[in-house]
């Protein structure tokens, strides 16, 4: 049975192409994700542990720890006078004081360089021990930055913003511009850099002066003397540390950023394998379906093989077989391309310039075996059914020139199962809507709704197709046997244009989905909205308060406030809550929000506005006064004069900033909102930036900004979520082919007599070609409605969360996907729509 | 023009013609200039043994296959040298085809199957001759069956009207009754002959089976690629003598 099974691979070797093919892409798709994201997990690993080589115990402050519990604020930076104490240490060889945090860079256009979240700033050290390969930053040209207004530049950045020593560049940390001169290049291992981000060096009390405090450190690295362990570094310095800090070692440091990386590409890992899914998913329909027709068209054959004596397990075991040489070679293969997926997805990550630390490429025995394993076992799980129904085929049918396919008792089981699924789905999506479990009811359903469509596809074929005869009409000849040639076998045009419809199906969900929500935050950020411009940083930190005192003394500028946040215990709740300072006297200009009680006028001293959800929670009231520890830890007393409807955007408690501020460890705003004398225009745009010096780090938005920064975030994530589904579709592309290889090939007699009575090749051509065209439309049209379906209900559980919810259902774009649907049926017949054409007619009508 | 009577002008003729399949030690003679003519309204079987060349003959004729040398004509029509898309227009307007199996597509019904020519042409049928097409082969009250639903007689009897329906020049029947029982075969050659004889016709049919031949006005014998025999009036027997004679002789040549 073996030998008859492979050489039954042989034989079929071309139709089987397209089963392994859409296997093989399922396979590269899972192996292309674990081989990259070991690559680029291992890269980084790599590089961090490079930057750790000479820190036996790093000592920083520890947010965690209790005596930090007690205050709301961040744990304090660490002082000079401890890193006088830990370098007087025995064991000590060296400590350095680190201060780090945000900086931009401007090119010498003034555009920011890099990504805004990537940019980073830091004190120059020289490192410890002398020279050599110790030298923290060495430097390739120029000298380490000495005072202020010096800087030093990694040599990348250097490189990408064409800057040279001795050069101006502007700077910022958070918000107003500085002007540094660069007077040194220099090269490091560090992670940041690494990966693409931008390192600038200042001298240790400017950095001190932009990050910290003078005195102040946000990390003090040790180096052990010879002879003396981490651990006992460790132990020695811990008695000195105030209670809010901590002193790790730097094997645990290690550790701790390698479990960040795991955790951070781990993600983006199962991100990815749930998509890989998705097209093995779609692959296992077209691998039955291959099976299914490839038993049909061998129906003789296996009878045969039963008639002289195959037992049905034999005849199941060879298709089996078949699959199994099928999913191997698939495995074998797809694991190839994927480590070619994974090469190529590196080098366009690089052109994005998101670069990843060089590195070899990690093939790990998991991702090996894996591969074949998928490979194998969906192979042999797709085709379990069609081998189980090859073994049905009775020995009598070797002699019968027809053998009775499923007959209609078959089908009337399976459309009432279908009825059943697809109407207890629906209800329980319906009922999902207004469900409080996370969507559980709603997922459930949605499952069950998909697996009823699936089972009725076939009966559903019949109606849908009928009702295209109309358009199909217009190709004559051509048009109508395209139709009945598509519902001809209900299972196969069923089966193929499921594979298609799953695909579109979350397609379109998710276009419904993140078009409602795009446009729903966009609503809620722009109502409640009343100021003309909103200031940012372009790396959303901490903005000095200088940004705001420099736009408030511009004479358009009528109203202006700082938004800022500062934890806070309030009441009995043990969990720290942001407190919101803003210009008490002005926030009423600035926002429009549904006041339910009270309002913003008298939003000053101990007065606050409280969102009515956060009111609910406390049992607070207009007049409810309750107690406060601030983050410094001083205590006071809060009276809610306000109550207002809260949204995703501005929510919480709320009050004058000449209140906050005293209490704020740094004083900083989040943004900074304003309206001016004219309303948003260009100019004004124009003269704000300038104001603030044309600063690359700072953002001025106005609402159409913010709007399309919204719209852009989301059409980011949606071409990112279209490209990784293309998969999917590609792979239902390949079933489509297989389908309509394999019923020219079986209708080849039929074919090649249309061409003696006159079916020109034209004709034959478009034949195929429309049948393609309308299982394609026909998985479309199911993939466009259940997505539609689904994108409204998940919309209407949203609602439930969202005030400002809006249903968007994006009509172009659905019209879109159903064009390309055709498109896919017109590219999908191109070969099989030649070979139909180009078959010999003599060879076609010969009676076998 | 009588009906009944076969007349002199030619349906289609065969001058030289040569068929030549593969090359070198491969190569096969199929057609060894060949010489025919099938007269108009009349009805002509081609005989001969496997391999004689009376299936490519009948191909080459009917520009299903191409010649290597020498000429086919339909009508005053040169076949050789015309492009697929000419001969495919030929075929659907000039010639009806009467194959051995897979005549009927099992998506359309017994009417649709008849007027799939014309509808390819997008043509309009003629309503009356389709009728009297229809009546001569008694499938009235069978026009909506599809296929599956017809025995494989009324199956080919669909295939003879759908070759009628055109009013074609010339009708080719490839073995039309090769798969059928001699009752239905019977009934299926008497259509034939009807249609040469009662609606001024043009059939060539080849087959291998004598008393087929006897419904024919005319046999063609081929042996070997070429034109051995031409016997007018033919009866089975004396078909059949004529093929052992043959059969007798080509052993001891």
């Amino acid at each position: 049975m073996l030998k008859t099974a492979l050489r039954n691979v042989l034989a079929h070797k071309a139709r089987l192409m397209m089963t392994t093919l859409a296997v093989l892409l399922g396979v590269a798709f899972v192996s292309g994700t674990l081989v990259f994201t070991s690559t680029v997990s291992e890269a980084f690993q790599r590089s961090s542990e490079e930057g750790l080589t000479n820190v036996d115990v790093a000592v920083q402050p520890d947010d965690d720890s209790d005596a930090a519990e007690e205050t709301p604020g961040d744990a304090a930076n660490l002082r000079q006078e401890l890193l006088d104490q830990v370098t007087a240490l025995p064991g000590v060889a060296s400590a350095t004081g680190r201060v780090s945090g945000f900086a931009a860079l401007a090119d010498k256009d003034g555009d920011l360089v890099g990504a805004g979240w990537d940019t980073s700033g830091a004190n120059y050290y020289a490192g410890t021990g002398t020279g050599g390969d110790a030298e923290r930053y060495p430097m390739t040209e120029g000298r380490a930055p000495e005072r202020a207004g010096e800087i030093a530049l990694d040599a990348t950045t250097a490189d990408r913003a064409d800057y040279q020593v001795g050069d101006t560049a502007r700077v910022s940390v958070d918000g107003p511009v500085r002007e540094e001169t660069i007077t040194g290049i220099f090269t490091t291992d560090d992670g940041t850099v690494a990966a693409g981000g931008s390192l600038l060096l200042f001298d240790t009390a400017t950095a001190q002066e932009l990050y910290t405090a003078p005195g102040e450190y946000t990390q003090i690295m040790l180096e052990a003397a010879e002879g003396t362990t981490q651990q006992e570094l460790k132990d020695a310095v811990t008695p000195l540390l105030p209670a809010d800090a901590e002193a790790i070692t730097g094997r645990q440091l290690a550790t701790d950023q390698a479990a960040e990386i795991e955790q951070a590409t781990s993600g983006l890992r199962t991100t990815m394998l749930a998509f890989a899914g998705i097209s093995l998913f779609v692959g296992i329909f077209i691998i039955a379906n291959t099976f299914t027709m490839l038993v049909a068209q061998r129906t003789r054959e296996l009878a045969l093989l039963r008639a002289v004596g195959a037992t049905r397990r034999q005849v199941t075991r060879s298709v089996l077989i078949e699959a199994l040489a099928v999913g191997v070679v698939a495995g074998v293969t797809g694991f190839a391309a994927g480590i070619g997926i994974a090469v190529g997805l590196r080098s366009l990550m690089t052109s994005f310039d998101m670069t990843i630390p060089d590195g070899p490429l990690i093939i790990s025995a998991p991702a090996v075996l894996a591969s074949l394993v998928v490979g194998v076992v969906v192979t042999m799980l797709a085709a379990y059914l069609p081998a189980r129904r090859a073994a049905k085929i009775p020995p009598v049918a070797a002699m019968s020139s027809v053998h009775s396919g499923p007959t209609a008792r078959g089908l009337v089981v399976r459309n009432t199962i279908g009825a059943l699924f697809s109407a207890a789905g629906a209800v329980l999506v319906v009922a999902g809507t207004g469900a409080d479990d996370n969507g559980a009811t709603m997922g459930l359903g949605a499952g069950l709704l998909v697996i009823g469509v699936f089972v009725l596809t076939p009966l559903l074929s019949r109606p849908v197709i009928a009702a295209a005869s109309p358009l199909l009409r217009v190709f004559g000849v051509s048009g109508r046997l395209a139709r009945l040639n598509a519902v001809r076998n209900p299972r196969r045009t069923a089966a193929t244009a499921s594979a298609l419809m799953i695909g579109l199906t979350l397609i379109t969900g998710i276009t419904v989905i993140a078009d409602s929500m795009s446009k729903s935050i966009d609503n809620m950020a722009t109502s409640s909205l009343r100021s003309d411009y909103v200031v940012s940083l372009a790396s959303f930190g901490p903005l000095s308060p200088e940004v705001e005192r420099t736009l408030a003394e511009q004479p358009e500028v009528t109203a202006i406030t700082g938004l800022r946040m500062s934890p806070a215990l309030v009441a009995d709740d043990p969990d720290t809550m942001n407190l919101v300072g803003v210009n008490g006297e002005s926030i009423d200009e600035l926002t429009s929000l549904d006041f339910t009680a009270g309002s913003f006028e008298n939003l000053s001293g101990q007065n606050v506005v409280v969102d009515t959800d956060t009111a609910e929670d406390q049992g607070w009231r207009l007049g409810s006064t309750f107690p406060v520890t601030y983050e410094d830890g001083a205590t006071g007393e809060l009276t809610v004069s306000g109550l207002y409807e809260g949204n995703l955007m501005i929510s919480g408690i709320m009050l004058d900033n000449g209140t906050l501020a005293p209490h704020m460890q740094r004083v900083e705003d989040v943004q900074v909102m304003l309206r001016t004398e004219n309303g948003a225009s260009d100019a004004t745009k124009e003269r704000l930036e300038q104001v603030l010096g044309d600063n690359p780090a700072v953002l001025v938005q106005d609402k159409d900004d913010i709007s399309e920064d919204i719209a852009y975030m989301f059409t980011l994530l949606l071409n990112l979520v279209y490209g990784l589904l293309a998969m999917a579709v590609i792979v239902a592309v390949l079933g489509v082919i297989n389908t309509l290889a394999m019923s020219v090939f079986e209708r080849r007699q039929e074919i090649g007599m249309l061409r003696a009575i006159g079916l020109e090749r034209r004709s034959t051509k478009r034949m195929v070609r429309l049948e393609a065209v309308v299982i394609a439309l026909f998985g479309g049209v199911l993939g466009v409605a259940l997505g539609t379906f689904f994108g409204w209900a998940v919309g209407e559980m949203l609602a439930g969360f969202i005030a400002d919810f809006e249903l968007v259902l994006p009509w172009t774009r659905m019209v879109i996907f159903l064009v390309l649907a055709g498109l896919v049926g017109v590219l999908a017949a191109l070969w099989p729509a030649r070979r139909a054409a180009k078959l010999n007619m003599l060879e076609a009508i010969k009676a076998d | 023009m009588s009906p009944s009577a076969p007349s002199t002008a030619y349906a289609a003729k065969a001058t030289d013609l040569t068929k030549v399949y593969g090359e070198g030690e491969t190569r096969v003679v199929a057609l060894d200039h060949v010489s025919v003519e099938f007269r108009q309204s009349e009805f002509t079987a081609i005989m001969g043994p496997s391999g004689s060349g009376k299936s490519t003959l009948m191909h080459c004729m009917a520009g299903l296959d191409s010649v290597s040398g020498g000429s086919a004509r339909i009508g005053d029509t040169e076949l050789t040298g015309l492009s697929d898309k000419k001969l495919t227009k030929l075929r659907r307007d000039r010639i009806g085809f009467i194959f051995q199996a897979f005549n009927l597509l099992p998506t359309l019904n017994a009417i649709e199957n008849i007027r799939l020519p014309m509808d390819i042409a997008g043509r309009k049928p003629d309503t009356a001759w389709l009728d009297t097409v229809i009546t001569t082969v008694g499938l009235a009250d069978r026009l909506k069956h599809r296929p599956a639903q017809l025995s494989g007689g009324q199956q080919q009897r669909v295939a003879v009207a759908r070759a009628l329906a055109g009013q074609p020049d010339i009708i080719f029947g490839d073995e039309p009754t090769g798969n059928l029982d001699s009752r239905a075969g019977a009934e299926i050659l008497g259509f034939l002959r009807n249609s040469v004889r009662e609606l001024g016709q043009t059939v060539v049919m080849v087959t291998h089976d004598p008393v087929a031949a006897s419904y024919a006005d005319r046999v063609v014998f081929l042996a070997d690629g070429r034109v051995v025999d031409d016997m007018a009036e033919p009866t089975a027997e004396r078909v059949l003598e004529h093929m052992k004679r043959f059969d007798a002789g080509g052993r001891t040549s």
